[in-house]
């Protein structure tokens, strides 16, 4: 970390109209995230977590949506900027995991063109036989035992857990700047879920990329994030240092969540 | 490879069936092919003679058996009306029907495809209405009457071509197919309507699936998104729609080609059903069972290739 901040998001405001009343998603957030930071955002269901995330990486383009604030990204708004500036960053400089990795994948397409896509798309440059060993050394650095064998199997002959390594191995091949990781833990098993921390530790520390870790298991946010912000009915409630919010929590909200969580290991 | 044999060890065995099925329907229901060839002016004796020449008189399963190999050898049997081979009265028809029904699937396909994924792409949009609008009429008009309406605009009010001037594909092989397109049509504009209803709700339905928000999220263009992910995965359920579509184009042929004049296998078998000439018959409808389960075959073979789902579940 040397405190350069490569992401300003300031008063984020994500509106429904879909129904007769406006409906507020994301009331009011703001997050700055430096340059191989580590920040978790935990809140309970419907808070607003994934809007917020999805806002950053750029995957909110529904009409009925209103959104408003400023998010920038290397001197551009990525909310208001337009699609070609956005692409152009979304797999290369930008990047996110989700929480369902059992349909993140596309069904009927090979691991290693999934893996290799953001390649294909930002870099054509580089020649298929490169881009395939890159593929395949990203799938071993994620833990894929036999990765060549890996890069030509389909998504559903793969467990949860490694589908999710697959997801990170695409999502980490561009080694963008930064990775949102959108509860990518939930749906896994609890040893798989440690080994997916331990995996995100290593790329922010080989790569230096900074990530937004949103979870709501706050033993795994305070082992890996640097930073933390809790987030209740679309506002941001409470940031701290990981320390700071844990221990020493100012809001009764923070405390209840805290509470509700039966052992932390600070 | 071996799932290929089995599936082809099955298609073997349901040819079998359905060929006992049609002998036993053809040996069974009343009526003396022989009495009928000789009239009722011969005598018994003469009667006697023909069905024994006939082999009218061995005993169901030598029969069945008789008229079993001779399919496997290629040889269809004896006009009972004509005395010829049905072989050789059915070859000259074959192709004009086959190409029939090839051509209409070709429409229906370049008709179908383009217009599923626009109407999807551009879902609620003017032509997106239109088309909705348009495919309901056009499913609810049976072939014969859209063939009845294409005769009536294209060829006597337009002259774009002259119905019942078919040209046989041994004089010109463009004026044949150029004769068969207003029927292929007929024959594929129903069966185009219910292919792009099929792809644009599959289309929309795989486009709000999470994998696409994973493309997106690549920096893919919106198609990008389309062509590289959603369409293949759409094309899955309507494949399916289009091999029975293209079995069902066989028999729907056979009514278009009355409707317009075309000297197909239609004439031969609607005369023969009048004359009892069972061998014509029972060969028509063997090939047509044939095409059917072979159709099957093929479109069990591509989905396997479009979804690898399939093909890893039995391996
Ligand atoms: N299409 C929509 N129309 C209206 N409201 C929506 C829509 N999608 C989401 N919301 C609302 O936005 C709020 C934030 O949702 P979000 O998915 O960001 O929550 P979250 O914090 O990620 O929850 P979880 O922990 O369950 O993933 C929720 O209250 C949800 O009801
Ligand atoms: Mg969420």
């Amino acid at each position: 970390m040397n405190g350069e901040i490569i992401l300003t998001v300031t008063d984020l405001h994500l509106v429904f109209h879909d129904h007769d009343t406006p409906e507020i998603a994301v009331d009011d957030f703001d997050l700055t995230l430096e340059e191989g930071e580590i920040v978790g955002i935990v809140g309970e269901s419907g808070s607003g977590k994934s809007l917020s995330a999805l806002a950053i990486a750029g995957l909110l383009n529904r009409k009925s949506l209103k959104k408003s604030g400023r998010i920038i990204f290397d001197g551009v708004d990525l909310l208001t900027c337009d699609r070609k500036t956005l692409r152009g960053y979304q797999g290369d400089e930008i990047s996110i995991i989700f929480q369902e990795p059992m349909t993140s994948l596309n069904p009927v397409k090979r691991i290693g063109w999934q893996v290799e896509e953001s390649l294909r798309i930002h870099h054509p440059e580089i020649d298929k036989e490169t881009r395939k060993k890159k593929a395949i050394s990203m799938l071993e650095k994620v833990g894929l035992h036999d990765p060549e064998t890996v890069y030509k199997l389909y998504p559903h002959e793969l467990s949860g857990g490694m589908r999710q390594r697959v997801m990170i191995a695409a999502a980490m091949i561009g080694e963008p700047k930064i990775l949102i990781a959108d509860e990518p833990t939930t749906a896994l098993d609890v040893t798989v879920q440690a080994q997916i921390v331990e995996l995100l530790k290593t790329f922010n520390r080989d790569y230096g990329t900074s990530i937004i870790f949103i979870s709501h298991d706050l033993s795994l946010v305070s082992q890996l994030c640097q930073r933390v912000m809790v987030m209740y009915q679309g506002n941001v409630v409470e940031t701290g240092t990981a320390e700071e919010v844990f221990s020493e929590p100012r809001q009764a909200y923070t405390r209840r969540l805290i509470a509700a969580i039966p052992k932390i290991r600070l | 490879m071996r799932y290929l044999i089995k599936k082809a060890c099955m298609m073997l065995f349901t040819l079998l069936v359905v060929s006992l099925c049609v002998f036993l329907a053809f040996s069974l229901i009343p009526g003396d092919p022989a009495l009928r060839q000789l009239g009722t002016n011969g005598t018994p004796e003469q009667l006697e003679a023909l069905r024994q020449q006939m082999g009218l008189k061995d005993p169901l399963p030598v029969r069945y058996g008789r008229w079993l190999l001779g399919l496997l050898r290629g040889d269809l049997g004896t006009s009972y009306v004509y005395k010829i081979p049905v072989g050789s009265m059915l070859a000259e028809k074959i192709p004009i029907t086959l190409s029939l029904a090839l051509i209409s699937f070709v429409f229906m396909v370049l008709i179908s495809v383009p217009l599923g994924i626009y109407t999807a792409k551009h879902k609620d949009g003017v032509l997106d209405h239109i088309v909705m609008v348009l495919n309901q009429v056009i499913m609810a008009v049976p072939p014969f009457f859209a063939g009845i309406l294409i005769t009536l605009v294209f060829g006597m009010i337009l002259h774009l071509f002259t119905p019942g001037g078919f040209i046989s594909y041994k004089k010109s092989v463009p004026g044949f197919i150029g004769y068969l397109i207003a029927p292929a049509f007929a024959v594929a504009l129903p069966k185009a309507a219910m292919a792009v209803k099929l792809l644009r709700g599959s289309v929309i339905d795989e486009a709000a699936k999470d994998y696409t928000r994973t493309a997106y999220s690549r920096g893919n263009t919106t198609n990008g998104v389309l062509y590289r992910h959603v369409l293949q995965n759409a094309l899955i359920p309507v494949i399916t729609f289009l091999g029975m579509a293209l079995a069902d184009m066989v028999a729907g042929s056979i009514v278009i080609e009355q409707v317009f004049g075309i000297p197909g296998i239609s004439r031969i078998l609607l005369t023969s059903i009048n004359n009892r000439d069972y061998p014509v018959v029972e060969a028509i409808i063997m090939g047509i069972a044939f095409l059917v389960i072979f159709i099957n075959l093929l479109v069990d073979v591509i989905y396997r290739i479009v979804d690898p789902r399939i093909a890893s579940g039995d391996e």
